[in-house]
């Protein structure tokens, strides 16, 4: 019991610095790929402290809460990963936490926020059924959705869950909005959708919405390491490559349309993890 | 300095605003933000909305339209916030000044903080204002306290 608080403590304190750091050395080899200095690696805490700082202009009363639901659900979501919960509860709480969200965006009348909150609501309906096939893939192997038992299996899943790795690879890149898919809320100011979701959130409430994607980072970084688990330390660094892969696929794709991520996503995605999952059952 | 004030001065959003320019100081601007030139080392962003800017960057003389919509984008800004007035036109309407429908400079309508001159000023001069208007943020969050701090009294002084 005690143990299991001091772990949600660490990783509730850790996860944001960690993440926050990480997002820092993303922006800094984003800046170095296109032949810039870069900010310091610090710069996402910068951001952050001076959002806290701003005076608070909040569109209606109700928005802060939405803001605070996405923080608590993705906090959720991380206790339950390094709790070893059930993995099923855990993709949809972290679901609910970007639906906050998107309500959040949804409240407020600037059409830009709208407009991202719907293409928000889009990349959710292409990538919620790749991870849903992910957590059906890992509850074939091992027999149970508890990330428990992923740790017990003898063998790391990445041995009979391949392609479903493949397909989480590949709806990474929306679950963190990058570049193509990075129309919800445009990773560079100045485009057609200004911040698209977040446009409508200042100050303290855009310093949640910061901290909350760190800790999305995480989660998602969790998940990874969770393929080749044990030994753990393997996953990380895996983790950590996936991470430095997707770096790059940000800098060198141009941003997609909707329906052509709706068509991919379904196709690739759904298609591999199918294939995988049809030849778990057809295996003897 | 407190963590904050670190941050404010390591963390300034700017919104550029182009309010009857010639577009000369405007392409200077845009390219203080090349790799060239880099801003983002500064940690300057151009987010191109008032409600994350913590900097206004305004080029050009002002009429009476753009006065309007300046207004707005200033008043959209939270708190503590600068302004950043480029080239001869920022500073009193430059060449247009005289014209019949020339206001003068961005001051006419909104507090400006810095000014920088030149007919189009170079980027490392853009750059160089931008910086130093950063040591001004101090003073700005102090005057946002007392603000809240006075507007809280008499709130409770009419309750
Ligand atoms: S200062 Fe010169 S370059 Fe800049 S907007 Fe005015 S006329 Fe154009």
């Amino acid at each position: 019991m005690i143990d299991n608080l001091i772990i949600s403590l660490i990783a509730i304190v850790g996860a944001p610095i960690i993440g926050g750091l990480l997002f820092g050395i993303d922006r800094r080899i984003t800046a170095r790929l296109q032949n810039r200095f870069g900010p310091p690696i610090l710069q996402p805490f910068y951001d952050f402290f001076k959002l806290l700082g701003k005076e608070s202009i909040a569109v209606n009363q109700i928005q802060m809460m939405y803001v605070l639901s996405h923080l608590f659900f993705a906090i959720a979501a991380l206790l339950m990963l390094v709790l070893r919960q059930d993995l099923l509860m855990l993709m949809f709480i972290f679901a609910f936490s970007t639906i906050s969200l998107i309500i959040g965006a949804m409240s407020v009348r600037s059409p830009y926020s709208k407009i991202g909150a719907q293409r928000e609501i889009m990349q959710m309906l292409a990538y919620e059924p790749v991870l849903l096939l992910m957590v059906f893939g890992v509850y074939k192997v091992t027999g149970s959705f508890m990330i428990q038992s992923i740790l017990d299996y003898p063998m790391p899943l990445i041995y009979s869950l391949p392609l479903v790795f493949f397909a989480f690879l590949y709806v990474l890149t929306i679950k963190l909005r990058k570049s193509p898919f990075d129309f919800s809320t445009s990773h560079h100011g100045h485009q057609e959708l200004i911040k698209g979701l977040t446009t409508e959130f200042s100050g303290t409430q855009l310093a949640l919405i910061e901290l909350t994607h760190w800790y999305d980072l995480m989660i998602l970084l969790g998940l990874i390491a969770l393929f080749f688990a044990q030994p753990l330390w393997v996953g990380i660094l895996i983790a950590l490559g996936a991470y430095f892969l997707e770096m790059v696929i940000d800098n060198i794709c141009a941003r997609v349309t909707w329906p052509w991520m709706i068509k991919a996503t379904w196709l690739i995605g759904v298609g591999t993890a199918l294939v995988n999952i049809i030849g778990l059952y057809l295996r003897p | 300095m407190g963590l904050m004030n670190t941050s404010r001065m390591k963390s300034p959003w700017i919104i550029h605003v182009n309010c009857t320019a010639c577009n000369g100081c405007d392409i200077e601007v845009v390219a203080a933000l090349t790799p060239m030139f880099d801003v983002e080392r500064f940690g300057i962003v151009n987010v191109g909305n008032p409600k994350h800017a913590d900097v206004m960057v305004v080029t050009g003389c002002v009429n009476p339209k753009t006065a309007r919509v300046l207004k707005n984008i200033y008043d959209q800004m939270p708190e503590p916030k600068l302004v950043l007035a480029i080239g001869a036109c920022g500073g009193t309407g430059g060449i247009f000044a005289e014209c019949y429908n020339v206001l003068g400079g961005p001051d006419k309508v909104i507090p400006v903080d810095a000014y920088v001159p030149g007919c189009p000023p170079r980027p490392e001069a853009i750059i160089d204002g931008a910086v130093a208007a950063l040591g001004l943020f101090e003073a700005k969050a102090k005057a946002m306290k007392e603000k809240a701090k006075k507007a809280a009294e008499k709130a409770k002084a009419e309750a």
